[in-house]
């Protein structure tokens, strides 16, 4: 049987979740900004029009927004986020599986469903219309029998409008028409950079990728690349991922609404993100082995004097104390600051992760040299505990109680599906 | 470097579960409740007033159009998106942009938004208006 996967993209996501309780803004141009307020991070159709590209500072585009009357959102991501797990859930009820691969996008493994067998074109209508119906956030479907091909189906659902936002890539002569005037730097996988390299051997549509022999790619650029011409031409690859794997990287970091220029007020904000980053890392059962800490003024204003900074160090003991984290990551932070600079970001990683439970990882143990109290699990299990229960009822001292350093986010549509309060009205 | 980090909430809409035990009985030291056989479960609201949860919206009521029905200002309205809306049904729509809850009605070729209040007047659909169904309401969350 051959197999076949689709990808559910929601359009413009969180555009499309601000406009479900704002149907006076179908149609019109709507931008969605970054944390603290800073870039366009998602686009409405209509602004894509206008020329105003994906991540620009909105400074740079100020003209276009008061010439188009652009309606600007701060990112809303508790309402995306419930959106997203609306979305996901219906998305279960169409395939035996599913990969969850973005807050906006998932894998559906259709191999052998029969419905789907039987007509997968209007199969893709019933998700595109059961999700618009039940949440009102529209989707494009594109199916082939690999993740390659079912990604470049979804690309091309969205760009051509006459597909009607569901494509299926199963049948080779279809594949071939669509691959001859598709860019090859459009393929999932293939980044700017190997675009370049690329188009440097000549190859510049995705059919010309297809049409190399994968060992020539494997040989010359990377195993990645000789992977995806094997996708392209209905190979299977990569598999449908199920589970998530475990973070092995966890950051955290923010910019501030206004520039930093006390050691203080950054080693407060600091210990903030330590906390988050110690939470999540706590929350998938690891411990970390290694802190980074990074700080940096504002690299889009040049006249500001420029600083940009980072320092890692290696712990003897793996831990997931918050207590530990914020005392490394705060003798990294003493070390890396200097005065006369006005800090614009700072932020903590957290790597060589580990399972909790590895073999190696001391239960107990003292981190003398910061002269804090043994490392206690359960403490921080119960704080997690309370915590869960009472946003952010127990905090370390070190996190400090002035928070107007916090993100801007002047714009922020009501919480309309996570906060009694901020319901939308009906008359 | 930047980062964004998302919680995924729980495909729940109801954020705040209040079970209720359906026998509380005292636990006499020694003695194991003689009721204890018989508690099989807690009523949960939401399995109440909650058919499908992914399609399902809390909105809140402004204005007296649909008292009438029940429908009184500040209740919270228990949206489904999911739903046929058949005539007679009670929906929000969005109106010119605006969202509105009112009875779909239709006689003979004629859509109808009727409000519940003689004070209010219908409004016929025409091809002109922008209407849009959101939803169909399904229960009306009134406080005494």
């Amino acid at each position: 049987m051959q197999p076949l996967l689709a990808l559910v993209d929601c359009n413009n996501f969180y555009v499309s979740c601000e406009r479900v309780f704002r149907p006076d803004l179908i149609g019109k141009p709507v931008a969605v900004l970054s944390n603290n307020d800073g870039c366009i991070v998602a686009r409405s159709q209509e602004v894509k029009d206008l020329g105003v590209k994906m991540g620009v500072p909105v400074f740079q585009v100020q003209n276009l927004v008061n010439k188009h009357n652009i309606q600007l959102f701060s990112s809303n991501y508790s309402l995306y986020a419930d959106f997203s797990a609306r979305v996901m859930s219906l998305l279960e009820e169409f395939a035996p599986s599913l990969e969850v691969y973005s807050i906006d996008e998932a894998f559906l493994d259709l191999t052998g469903v029969y419905p789907c067998q039987k007509d997968p074109i209007a199969y893709g209508h019933r998700i595109r219309r059961a999700v618009f119906r039940a949440t009102g956030i529209p989707v494009c479907v594109g199916m082939g029998p690999t993740k390659t091909l079912a990604k470049l189906a979804n690309f091309a659902a969205k760009k051509w409008k006459n597909t009607g936002g569901v494509l299926d890539l199963s049948e080779p002569v279809r594949r071939e028409k669509l691959m001859r005037i598709v860019p090859v730097g459009e393929v999932w996988g293939i980044g700017s950079r190997t675009a370049a390299k690329l188009n440097q051997l000549g190859i510049n549509t995705v059919w010309d990728l297809a049409t190399q022999p994968s060992k020539r790619m494997q040989a010359q650029l990377t195993i990645v690349v000789a992977r995806t011409v094997m996708e392209l031409n209905g190979i299977p690859c990569l598999e449908l991922e199920e589970i998530t794997p475990n973070k092995q990287q966890i950051v955290c970091s923010r910019s501030f609404s206004r520039r930093l220029t006390e050691y203080q007020e950054l080693s407060e904000a600091l210990a903030e993100f330590c906390t988050r980053a110690a939470e999540k890392l706590r929350q998938q059962h690891s411990v970390t082995g290694c802190i980074t800490v990074f700080i940096r003024t504002n690299p889009f204003n040049p006249k500001e004097p420029q600083y940009q900074r980072a320092a890692s160090v290696k712990l003897d003991a793996a831990t997931q104390d918050t207590r530990a984290i914020i005392a490394t990551a705060n003798r990294m932070l003493k070390a890396l600051f200097r005065i006369g600079y006005g800090y614009q970001k700072c932020g903590v990683q957290l790597s060589h992760i580990q399972p909790e439970s590895s073999p190696g990882q001391m239960e107990l143990f003292d981190f003398a040299d910061n002269s804090l109290p043994t490392e206690s699990r359960p403490l921080m299990k119960i704080v997690d505990q309370i915590n869960r229960r009472f946003p952010r009822a127990i905090s370390v001292a070190a996190t400090g109680f002035d928070k107007t350093w916090k993100s801007k986010s002047e714009r922020i549509s009501p919480h309309y599906t996570t906060d009694w309060r901020e319901l939308v009205g009906v008359k | 470097m930047t980062t964004t980090s998302f919680t995924v909430l729980l495909p729940t809409p109801c954020p705040r579960v209040l079970p209720l035990p359906l026998f509380s009985g005292k636990v006499a030291a020694g003695f194991p409740s003689p009721a204890d056989d018989y508690v099989e479960k807690t009523l949960d609201l939401n399995e109440l007033l909650i058919q499908k949860p992914a399609a399902t919206f809390f909105v809140r009521a402004q204005g007296e159009s649909m008292l009438g029905a029940g429908i009184h200002p500040n209740d919270i309205l228990v949206v489904d998106r999911s739903i046929e809306p058949v005539p007679g049904k009670i929906v929000i729509c969005s109106l010119n942009g605006e969202l509105t809850v009112k009875r779909l009605e239709r006689d003979n070729e004629r859509w109808k938004l009727k409000a519940e209040n003689p004070a209010y007047a219908d409004i016929v659909i025409y091809e002109a208006l922008e209407l849009v169904i959101w939803g169909v309401v399904t229960n009306v969350i009134h406080p005494l």
